[in-house]
């Protein structure tokens, strides 16, 4: 290859999103026309504009193949084990309030054996940025059912079809207590860079959800082309409804993909909630958590 | 003089043709070239079309690639 | 170190084991615990949500043990020195974050109050039977440390040494209590914070641009630096080269498994920690743990009184195995006679470590309740009269 495709050697040019991967590790091992990056890419885009102190930040990811986002950001990060990057991101936040922590992980990961928590952090309002890569499979393992996956697909575990009803990720956990819902997809990155930004402004449980190509295995087995194909069936089959109600943006295989910001409410965090629950019962015998970093 | 500038970062890129389809401006063509792990990257075609409007970056899973804004007053990126 | 005044208790009182756990985490710096509610162990985590907001730190009830298991790992990689409590059931599910803190090298505390098994078994009865588990629970191989208390005095001195040890070799330490000593009450003395020791953590204090979070300079423990301050670290249950990133080949699989494995072997020695009595000329020495040693007490002395040379090995550290112990006591006895409210395990180890040179008795019960002192005294004569290996 010619350098010159590289970068111009006169005014060589950084990625603005440079500073926020660890560059050695790349390439990512995902598989070409993944959305994954996409997503990261939009990620670390919302940390430039929202002039967020890095420092504060620490992310947190499950297992799967979005559960890798931990090995490749420039952050304090953490790959935790298969489910439980909410529960670790929970000890994080709690034990160092100041800390803004992001939960980064997949749709298996976070609503099949993550789901339990999912519900519970969303109850609980603590306060967390869940981005969740929704490729409506389970795609590490080698394309098996997720509970994302839409009816009528085929999956190496549903080989005649799938026929179980899925989740819509935003109605569980609006109805769970969520202060922010919202999903796009890898094909709307500038509204997904926005609504990142805006949840870094919200205290309390935050969930984006984004709807990512996995050619490799969902849409391959179901005849849907590859990522590019994906991101053109997004682009038509996607429609902007702000405000819509979550119950009506349920996924189907083939129909309209329901995107936009679905919530966002105000309702008192879960460290604001014990920390004045504490202050009423106890009254001066209360102490503050002071700083808890024991060396 | 173009508004803009593409650095392409050609051994991550996959080929999975995202900037390509995206540009706004139809910029860029994957090449018939070969990188590292046999991808074809993507080249610029019509530099004096570029807007610098980044959604090439903004759309690339692989961090491979991006544009620059130029100032048009110093010839270089802004 | 010494101990932060405000979590220490001092003074003499009369409390049950579980709560003796719960003063000896604060004790020893703990101001995070996460939990889910199970017999017999709750009223560890209940003491604890009703203190801790007094003395500044964090209670969360969590949705599952797998969930409480995890949170206090964040917290811990927040700054926190942390802990969770369960039983049988409870620590079944745990068993997943055992092995994530062992990977991860996260300092932590497990507590078990053991009640009968398998499955719901006995919820408010006692049993020994969760020391494999302890050991062994977890996939792959790795080390912990346990310690198992035998009083609620112990449990307030021995939560402490659990929580050193934690942060001295940056590994989880299991506290296997069982259900009798979490509920007997007893006299719990708590010394002024000046006579408490407590270990640090090994906080990196390198700049940023020099830390790697795995390595170890020849120490086999490495420095740990938490969340929120710069230093940009990845941790990953993958396994992993020194920088924490994901290296999975047979090599690094090799070097990272035996360090985490070696950090703890080669200390067993100093971790080891026994209560022993009239070793020395003995012909038989039992060999107990928890509630069967005080079981035990009675049996080795109504032996004396028939004349027989009697020793008492009470294993305070069940893991690392005391082997060295073990052995050097079989070149001199006849016999060691083990037991436990379990239907044979830590009585493997001391035939394992016996090897042949001495003979080996079990004394086994399924547990709900514990040893007749009779049963124990029975094998202790008929090991007595056994010939040396």
């Amino acid at each position: 290859m010619p350098d010159s495709l590289i970068n111009d050697p006169v005014n060589p040019a950084v990625n603005p999103v440079e500073p926020f991967l660890r560059s050695d590790r790349m390439p990512s091992i995902w598989c070409p026309g993944c959305g994954i990056g996409t997503t990261v890419n939009s990620f670390a885009r919302a940390l430039i504009d929202s002039k967020i102190d890095l420092q504060s930040l620490a992310l947190v990811s499950g297992i799967g193949c979005t559960g890798r986002v931990a090995g490749y950001v420039k952050l304090d990060s953490f790959h935790t084990t298969h489910g439980r990057a909410i529960p670790f991101a929970t000890g994080l936040k709690l034990a160092n309030p100041k800390l803004n922590v992001i939960v980064y992980s997949g749709d298996g990961d976070l609503s099949a054996i993550g789901g339990n928590h999912l519900i519970h952090a969303a109850r609980r309002n603590i306060d967390l940025k869940v981005i969740c890569v929704n490729n409506l499979i389970y795609a590490m393992t080698g394309g098996q059912t997720a509970p994302t996956t839409p009816e009528h697909s085929t999956t190496s575990t549903n080989p005649y079809g799938v026929f179980e009803p899925a989740f819509n990720l935003p109605h569980l956990v609006e109805a769970a207590g969520a202060v922010y819902v919202a999903r796009w997809t890898t094909f709307h990155v500038r509204q997904l860079t926005r609504s990142i930004g805006e949840a870094f402004q919200k205290k309390g449980f935050s969930f984006i959800e984004v709807i990512s190509p996995c050619p490799t295995l969902y849409q391959r087995r179901n005849k849907m082309g590859d990522g590019l194909d994906a991101m053109k069936f997004y682009k038509e089959k996607s429609k902007v409804r702000n405000g819509a109600p979550t119950s009506e943006v349920g996924l189907t295989m083939t129909g309209e993909i329901v995107v936009g910001k679905f919530v966002d409410r105000e309702r008192p965090d879960y460290q604001t909630l014990m920390r004045a629950q504490y202050a009423e019962s106890l009254g001066e015998r209360f102490v503050e958590q002071a700083e808890m970093v024991c060396s | 003089m173009p508004k803009g500038r593409v650095s392409i970062v050609v051994e991550r890129c996959k080929a999975c043709g995202f900037c390509v389809e995206f540009c706004p401006t139809h910029v860029l063509a994957l090449s018939s070239a070969f990188n590292s792990k046999g991808y074809h990257p993507p080249h610029v075609v019509h530099p004096e079309k570029c807007s610098g409007c980044d959604l090439c970056g903004m759309y690339c899973p692989d961090f491979a690639i991006f544009a620059t804004k130029v100032d048009p007053a110093k010839g270089g990126d802004k | 170190m010494k101990a932060d005044p405000r979590g220490v208790l001092t003074g003499v009182h009369f409390m049950d084991g579980d709560h003796a756990c719960c003063e000896g985490a604060l004790a020893a710096g703990s101001r995070f615990a996460a939990g889910y509610p199970i017999t017999p162990s709750t009223e560890v985590v209940e003491r604890f949500a009703s203190r801790v907001p007094t003395v500044g730190g964090t209670f969360i009830q969590m949705e599952d043990e797998l969930a409480a298991s995890i949170t206090l790992q964040g917290a811990v990689w927040a700054g926190a020195k942390a802990f969770t409590v369960t039983s049988g059931p409870g620590f079944s599910l745990m068993m997943e974050h055992i092995g994530y803190a062992a990977m991860t090298e996260t300092p932590c505390v497990f507590v078990d109050v053991q009640r009968g098994g398998p499955s719901t078994g006995l919820p408010t009865l006692p049993a020994q039977a969760d020391m494999m588990q302890a050991r062994w629970g977890s996939h792959g191989d790795y080390e912990i440390i346990a310690l198992c208390p035998n009083s609620p005095q112990e449990c307030f001195n021995l939560t402490i040494k659990a929580f050193n040890l934690a942060e001295e070799f940056r590994v989880p330490v299991m506290f296997m209590m069982d259900e009798c000593v979490g509920h007997m009450t007893e006299k719990v003395v708590i010394p002024p914070a000046d006579q408490i020791e407590v270990v640090p953590r090994r906080h990196t204090h390198k700049p940023v641009d020099e830390y790697l979070p795995y390595e170890t300079n020849g120490d086999l423990v490495p420095e740990m630096a938490h969340a929120g301050e710069g230093y940009n670290f990845h941790i990953t249950g993958l396994t992993h080269d020194e920088r924490g990133y994901p290296n999975m080949t047979p090599q690094i699989q090799d070097k990272l498994v035996r360090r985490l494995q070696n950090k703890i072997l080669q200390a067993a020695d100093r971790i080891a920690m026994f209560e022993e009595e009239q070793l020395e000329g003995a012909d038989v020495v039992v060999v107990s743990y928890g509630i069967t040693s005080r079981v035990a007490q009675r049996a080795i002395e109504a032996a004396r009184g028939r004349g027989l040379r009697v020793g008492k090995l009470r294993l305070i550290t069940a893991w690392p195995f005391p082997d060295k112990k073990i052995r050097e006591l079989a070149a001199k006895v006849k016999a060691f006679v083990v037991p436990e409210l379990n239907l044979g395990q830590m009585v493997r180890e001391v035939e394992r470590a016996a090897a042949g040179q001495a003979k080996t008795f079990a004394v086994p019960h399924a547990g709900g309740g514990v040893h007749n002192p009779e049963d124990i005294l029975k094998v202790i004569v008929e090991a007595g009269r056994c010939q040396t290996a």
